[in-house]
């Protein structure tokens, strides 16, 4: 260009231009500037070569890597899991009460029981296994189907009353009301009989009638003193702990046409090694025997 | 000094005599002098001459102690037995414990480290209020490696004008060599520095035959990796740069100095006007002062500057012209400390008293002013008194400094090494057992810090009849629990607490858990709640 104007303080061309007396000059970029720039675009080029980078109608091209973040998820789940695979060999081999007293075994269970029982089990249970009316509490010492490691790890295998199961835990209580079985009178008295034995306010006289009531139609299952039976999954009625409630209201519902819980047979959607972590966390929220 | 050696002449292309003063004149110019300075220029090479004097042996001490701080420090070994890491200094990252001799710091008790680095922050300023840029001119990383680079530089190479020379000329075989020679050590000490700085984050020993095998992480030889790039390329290529325009260091430092500060000083009362024909000036009566103009202080200069145009950013107060002109000033006959470390303070009075400004920018200095009738230096000379380390600044800084200090020490010496902390189960946040009464869980973390397994016992207070179980445990439920925690380990025991229905008379009761060690006076006491059902 004609107009080329050379800065005389530095020597340097100017950019031609000029605002308010204010001129830029036009120094050439740093090299090393450049040559890092020059580089990134040929970064940029071998990227979009290797990793998937332009995206199409329906997927991006694949770049010959055929790195994806699913066959990453995927390579990173293999690797976890051979990273426990011997931990969970052991837990194959191993019998339930080896696993709870072995300190390795059993950090090892509760942890994995922990994290299986938060997608399978929390639904119903609570995610502190708390329960809730009608699920039971994990928590506490009182068991319907028996609380020691093997009588948990068959009601979680073969679960409860769910009809695919044959070796599925059953049990069912007649409906005294709605059946016809007792009077509305009757059930009322065994209800203050149950309050009695369970240690809440009753009424004495009502009771020694529910108690006569009880032992004709109720203490084949659940036993002469209330005190259930976990072989044919009786719950017991004289503690202070009751699935369905233990208010005079809850209780005569209850035997008028009572509840039945369900509970998948889970040996079908887990391993076993699963089923053994879930038996071995369930026992050790305090409640197992 | 019997002879100086002012160059080596052997290797110099000194093509004109000597004067009659004995002294060479270098051809040497300040390439970082004020003069040249210009943001558009390129950056010109500055070859070091090799110095030789006070300051110099002084320097090689100093490189040699930090040197060897750096390299063998990692290989010292110290005893802690029980499976505990026998390195005296370890940062183990993987299982976050910090070593240091008898010393061991939990990842809690980091804010030691942030006391060190502040007690760091403040020796500095107490340095440099004293000893102005001390640290650059003798400690710094940078300046140690360059040192060490420039004598690899100078065993192949040769000494500054053989420099100079083999860098203009053409190339060949011998050129060749002496290049690759040298940047092939450089490269193997930058190779050394690199691998050393792994060896405080792991067992030395250990990690050097793993990483000799190609069976390091792939974190060592990356850091290895990019500490000798660093290492090569900031010691053998920037050099002067890195001190000059990356590193914020003495922009801070400078900020800090005060007229009571000692520094690399020119003292152009007694050295102005300089001439080259000194002798012959003095004998024709004209005024001439101590500087013969010799530029040895310009050849010496690492940073490539001219210490005799005043303070500068850039000195690094290596203190190297002192000594390059110490040995001219012995050579001529006169006193040492034409350059000197001096304050500012002096500096100035001695300028009034040659009759000069303030400035150097007005330099009418009469010599005979600082000269007594025989030719010395006047006692009205002020000169270094140890009394400016003792004044309010530094005596601030080391009230600072030294209370940081105590306190920390008395700190570490009383510091516990029992922790216990206690978490609350928050779902459930209780449970009622079949006979009615309540029960909480409880996470209990005991940290025993101390390098033996410890028993400890657990109790509770401010419950009436409380009973503790540990999770998964069939013993029979008592008031206290026992357990034992392995040493320089964290356990966190599940711990059940029941309570009977009638002796709870809160929804939430605090209590606290007291962890005591058997067979010791050592125990901590946590607060926390027990929850139930009643609701007030």
């Amino acid at each position: 260009m004609a107009d080329r104007e050379i800065d005389e303080a530095t020597g340097v061309e100017t950019m031609g231009h000029e605002w308010d007396g204010i001129k830029e000059l036009n120094n050439p970029l740093p090299r090393w500037w450049l040559w890092t720039f020059y580089a990134t675009i040929l970064f940029s080029i071998a990227y979009m070569i290797y990793y998937p980078a332009i995206p199409l109608l329906e997927a991006s091209t694949p770049g010959i890597s055929g790195q994806t973040n699913r066959t990453a998820l995927k390579a990173e789940i293999a690797e976890a899991d051979a990273a426990k695979a011997g931990l969970v060999k052991r837990i194959a081999e191993s019998n339930l009460e080896t696993i709870r007293s072995t300190d390795e075994l059993a950090r090892f269970a509760v942890a994995g029981g922990a994290s299986a029982y938060k997608v399978y089990c929390s639904q119903c249970h609570g995610s502190g296994a708390q329960g809730g009316p009608g699920y039971p509490n994990l928590n506490d010492d009182d068991w319907i189907w028996g609380g020691d490691l093997e009588a948990i790890y068959t009601s979680i295998k073969h679960g409860i009353r769910n009809g695919e199961d044959d070796d599925a835990r059953d049990s069912l209580m007649p409906a005294f009301g709605s059946d016809e079985v007792l009077e509305l009178d009757e059930i009322r008295q065994v209800v203050q009989y149950v309050l009695q034995v369970s240690g809440q306010e009753h009424d004495a006289e009502r009771a020694a009638l529910g108690a006569e009531i009880f032992g004709d139609n109720c203490a084949a299952c659940h036993g002469d003193n209330a005190a259930g039976d976990q072989d044919i999954g009786a719950p017991n009625l004289a503690d202070a702990i009751s699935l369905y409630g233990n208010s005079a209201e809850r209780l005569e519902a209850q035997i008028y046409n009572p509840q039945h819980g369900v509970m998948p047979a889970w040996q079908t959607r887990l391993s076993d090694e699963t089923i053994k972590q879930l038996a071995v966390f369930v026992h050790s929220r305090g409640g197992g025997e | 000094m019997a002879k100086v050696n002012i160059i080596d002449t052997t290797l110099g292309n000194v093509t004109t005599p000597l004067p009659g003063d004995g002294v060479e004149r270098i051809d040497a110019e300040a390439v970082n002098s004020k003069e040249n300075r210009s943001l558009y220029e390129a950056r010109k090479k500055i070859h070091p001459q090799r110095a030789t004097g006070t300051f110099r042996k002084f320097k090689w001490i100093v490189m040699i102690i930090t040197l060897g701080i750096y390299y063998l420090t990692p290989w010292i070994r110290w005893e802690r037995g029980h499976g505990l890491p026998d390195q005296a200094v370890l940062l183990d990252l993987a299982n976050r414990r910090f070593y240091f001799f008898m010393i061991e710091i939990w990842p809690h008790e980091f804010f030691y480290v942030a006391g060190m680095l502040v007690m760091a922050g403040i020796g500095l300023f107490l340095v440099t209020s004293v000893l102005g840029r001390a640290w650059c001119g003798y400690t710094c990383p940078q300046t140690v490696w360059v040192d060490l680079f420039l004598v690899v530089e100078r065993f192949f190479e040769g000494d500054r004008n053989a420099r100079i020379k083999l860098d203009a000329s053409p190339w060949s075989s011998s050129k060749l060599y002496k290049r690759v020679a040298k940047h092939t050590v450089w490269i193997v000490i930058s190779v050394l520095t690199g691998g050393a700085w792994i060896f405080y984050f792991a067992d030395a020993p250990t990690l050097l035959s793993d990483f000799v095998a190609g069976n390091s992480a792939y974190v060592a030889y990356a850091t290895v990796g990019i500490l000798t790039a660093t290492t090569y390329v900031f010691g053998g290529l920037l050099r002067e740069q890195v001190c000059t325009y990356m590193c914020p260091w003495p922009r801070i430092q400078a900020a800090m100095l005060d007229e009571k500060s000692l520094t690399v000083t020119y003292n152009d009362w007694r050295g102005e006007p300089r001439s080259r024909h000194a002798k012959k000036m003095r004998k024709d009566g004209v005024p001439t002062g101590d500087c013969v103009d010799c530029n040895a202080c310009v050849a010496v200069c690492p940073m490539g500057i001219d210490i005799r145009d005043g303070q500068q950013m850039e000195c690094i107060t290596c203190a190297l012209c002192i000594d390059a002109c110490d040995n001219v000033m012995s050579k001529l006959g006169l006193e040492k400390g034409l350059i000197a470390y001096a304050t500012l303070e002096d500096y100035e009075a001695n300028m009034a008293l040659a009759g000069a400004g303030k400035h150097i920018s007005e330099p009418v200095i009469t010599p005979e002013n600082v000269r007594d009738k025989a030719g010395k230096l006047s006692e009205k000379v002020s000169s270094f008194s140890p009394k400016v380390f003792l004044r309010t600044r530094t005596l601030i800084y080391l009230g600072i400094y030294a209370a940081i200090g105590i306190f920390m020490i008395t700190h570490l010496t009383m510091r516990d090494r029992l922790d216990v902390k206690v978490l609350h189960d928050r779902n459930p946040q209780f449970v009622v057992l079949s006979d009615g009464s309540i029960r909480n869980g409880y996470e209990v973390k005991i940290l025993n810090m101390k390098g033996e397994a410890q028993q400890f016992l657990i109790t509770v207070g401010g419950l009436r009849g409380p009973l503790i179980s540990e999770a998964g445990s069939k013993g029979i439920p008592r008031n206290w629990l026992a357990t034992e925690v392995q040493p320089d380990q964290t356990r966190a025991i599940k711990v059940f607490l029941t309570m009977r229905p009638d002796r709870i008379f809160q929804s939430s009761t605090p209590f606290t858990f007291t962890v005591s060690q058997m067979g010791s006076t050592d125990q901590k006491t946590v607060k926390t709640i027990f929850n139930s059902a009643l609701e007030n």
